[in-house]
């Protein structure tokens, strides 16, 4: 009986354990409130194709799978759920370093539909951090139920990003995402992410602030938000500035997920 | 490097900076720039959301009304509550004593087919009656009431219920200097203590974390439900008209689940008075809206995740209990076998308490697992070789009152007991990898093992002066 390895879909996993195919990956980030279904989504991917380590530094579960589309290989990571990226609880301080020093190829925000105003705040911070941005208006089946209508198309010219309708539970509208998180990652879709304009008094200090950065710490992935954080008094960034960590944890963030380590534990973040 | 280029500033200037234009900014601009975010996301979602018809909607909001009301909320609990494990215990019955006829049978045949292979003694001994045993009474005690109650918990959960269930608690916790959150983690402690000691890490507080982790152990675990369910069905029940022995025995169980969380707004107040000063804080609980439950995905949780998990520790921790009950009961010592012995050395302590010293034995053995306690104690009760089929929850009580003198006050005592006492190894392990400080596990394994001792030598003493 002839084995049928190349249609069996662990076959390109494998092949690129063994080195046989380039190496490079996109990397994804899956973002969202807590109860949005963000997991399903990240199940419905990445099916039985996952594997689970520890965040850098922390004694919290990171689940990454994979999965291809359209021929190229994507790893996905599950970001704890968080309301917000601003204050400092564990969750949020983990969805934020990756999204600001992991820096994956596109961010997708998962979104209640039929809580959307909510769901929103957590989708303009990250719109802050980074514009490979594509939001998964999630629970659509449940929205429309409510008798709830989500024009995605004004909320996608508003954001300035892709939005794309989904019901993560039945898979619909879970290609149509895919497509536009390509094009995301591809730059074939322009972003132009609605940033929230403060006072002008705080847009100049900003203005004045992220070259500062960018001179004093080159490389770094966001002097704008870094600038923000630091005008807000934000202990870790602050710290992680005056200890040059900055690049570390842009390192660290994009390496391979570490196994528990004690030591890491004590250490804690940084 | 050419000196005409302006200096490089250092991160140290740029932190100076920017403190200076901190310092020129208006005081409360993080405020206003948390605002204006969330006015953009207002003006966002109404560009984009349109409501028609809405009936659902009212549906959602009315049921909440209902559920978190101050006045039905917890009656609602407890009513929950107690139809779940009435349908546990009314359903468990049969099924367990089918479950145990059926491993019993085959203790019984293989003892004697490997004894007329000229097998020695002490290796059948050893492998039926101590490991085979063990793990015969772990799964017919614990499999069928874990079948029913799981899918059940988890529909509650898969609801929607359990944030509720926070909220209606909230208010309480806040009272007892504790953190909201704390009641959502302890929901999670009725699943399992270590996953509540994880889930703290919502709090952000770690002096409110820390109460929450210490008293996570102050409810039943479902390790530990069955245990409960057991004794309530042995004890509280047959004092009951048959009609109404089973929601008796839901009650009881209920009551216990009651008084721990009493006593988990208690200690929480304890703590945060003394050891751990401070004042709540305020925070933001979301009540997420009530989703259909997905029938495959909670017959997944409840079946695989959780009973058979948790069967499977229960066995790999039994097997080997088994086998230590059956040494310690075949090895003697001057007269006596070393479980005897060592009960007996424990016996003062355990009357004491309104318990005895074979029930004390149990729980040390039983460390490791919550899920092994009675399993345990009924083995040594039944000591070396002697052939005792307890296949119905009936000769259990024949077992436990005729032969060995228990009483309703040992009972309830041995429910408050497993309610209050040290938490099982893989929770203090936790407790020691959540918190990396040997002296908090110290603290969260000794302290509800203290408070176990002194309510029940209470609770003891009380009867004594009564009778």
């Amino acid at each position: 009986m002839p084995h049928n390895c190349d249609a069996c879909p662990a076959h390109a996993q494998h092949a690129r354990i063994g080195g046989g195919i380039e190496g490079y990956e996109r990397i994804v980030a899956v973002a969202g409130n807590p109860n949005t279904g963000k997991s399903t989504l990240f199940n419905a991917l990445t099916g039985l194709k996952q594997h689970t380590g520890n965040w850098p530094g922390k004694t919290m579960t990171r689940a990454e799978g994979w999965f291809e589309f359209r021929g190229a290989r994507y790893k996905l990571v599950d970001l704890p759920g968080a309301y917000s990226l601003l204050s400092g609880s564990q969750d949020e301080e983990i969805a934020r370093d990756f999204i600001l020093f992991g820096r994956p190829d596109c961010t997708i925000v998962v979104v209640d539909a039929t809580a959307l105003e909510r769901n929103l705040n957590l989708v303009l911070q990250v719109l802050e951090i980074t514009d490979r941005v594509v939001v998964a208006v999630n629970l659509m089946d449940e929205a429309r139920r409510k008798g709830l209508e989500i024009d995605t198309r004004t909320l996608s010219r508003d954001l300035g990003v892709p939005a794309v309708p989904i019901t993560a539970r039945t898979g619909e509208g879970v290609r149509a995402l895919l497509e536009a998180m390509d094009g995301v990652v591809s730059e074939a879709v322009h972003t132009q992410p609605l940033r929230v304009q403060g006072t002008p008094a705080f847009q100049l200090a900003v203005a004045e602030l992220a070259p500062l950065i960018e001179a004093a710490a080159p490389g770094v992935p966001n002097a704008r938000w870094l600038a923000i954080r630091l005008l807000d008094g934000d202990a870790a960034v602050q710290g992680a500035l005056l200890s040059g960590d900055l690049a570390r944890l842009v390192a660290r963030q994009q390496g391979p997920v570490e196994k528990f380590s004690r030591k890491i534990a004590v250490e804690g973040a940084l | 490097m050419s000196a005409i280029d302006a200096p490089v500033p250092t991160p140290a200037d740029v932190l100076a900076r920017a403190d200076a234009l901190r310092e020129q900014l208006h005081a409360r601009f993080r405020d206003e720039t948390v605002k204006s975010i969330y006015a953009e996301a207002e003006r966002v979602a109404r560009r984009a959301v349109h409501a028609k018809g809405g009936v659902r909607r009212d549906l959602d909001r009315q049921i909440d009304r209902l559920v978190t009301s101050p006045i039905f909320g917890l009656p609602i609990m407890a009513g929950v509550l107690t139809v779940v494990f009435w349908l546990t215990i009314k359903g468990a019955n049969i099924p367990s004593a089918m479950i145990a006829t059926a491993l019993f049978w085959v203790e019984d045949r293989a003892s004697i087919l490997s004894a007329s292979l000229g097998t020695p003694w002490w290796i059948t001994g050893f492998v039926w009656h101590g490991v085979w045993r063990g793990l015969a009474w772990v799964v017919s005690v614990m499999l069928p009431p874990m079948m029913i109650f799981f899918p059940l918990f988890t529909v509650l959960e898969d609801l929607g219920y359990l944030p509720r269930v926070a909220f209606n608690l909230d208010f309480l916790f806040k009272r007892a200097g504790a953190h909201g959150k704390q009641a959502l983690t302890m929901a999670m402690g009725f699943g399992c203590n270590a996953a509540g000691v994880i889930a703290t890490r919502v709090i952000n507080s770690p002096r409110e974390r820390l109460i929450a982790i210490l008293t996570n152990n102050f409810v039943p675990c479902n390790g530990r439900f069955p245990t409960l369910i057991m004794l309530a069905t042995v004890f509280v029940a047959a004092a009951f008209p048959p009609a109404f022995a089973s929601v008796a025995a839901a009650a009881a169980v209920v009551g216990v689940v009651i008084i721990g969380v009493i006593v988990t707004l208690a200690v929480s107040w304890a703590l945060s008075r003394t050891i751990l000063k401070g004042e709540a804080s305020v925070f933001t609980l979301e009540l997420p809206s009530y989703r259909r439950p997905n029938i495959a995905r909670i017959l997944y949780t409840s079946l695989i995740d959780r009973t058979v998990f948790i069967l499977w520790r229960a066995m790999l921790t039994a097997a080997p209990a088994g086998a230590l009950i059956w040494v310690l009961g075949n090895i003697h010592a001057g007269g006596a076998s070393l479980a005897t012995h060592a009960a007996n050395a424990l016996d003062p302590a355990g009357r004491l308490i309104g318990l005895d010293g074979v029930i004390l034995l149990a729980y040390v053995i039983a460390i490791p697992a919550n899920e092994i306690v009675v399993p345990t104690m009924l083995m040594v009760y039944m000591g070396a070789g002697i052939m005792t089929d307890v296949q119905s929850f009936s000769a259990l009580r024949t077992l436990l009152i005729d032969q060995h003198g228990w009483t309703l006050l040992t009972a309830v005592n041995l429910m408050l007991f497993s309610l209050l006492h040290n938490p099982c190894a893989t929770t203090i392990v936790t407790i020691y990898r959540e918190t990396l400080s040997l002296k908090w596990a110290t603290v969260g394994a000794l302290m509800p093992l203290g408070l176990a001792f002194i309510v029940t030598f209470l609770t003891a003493s009380i009867v004594r002066l009564l009778m």
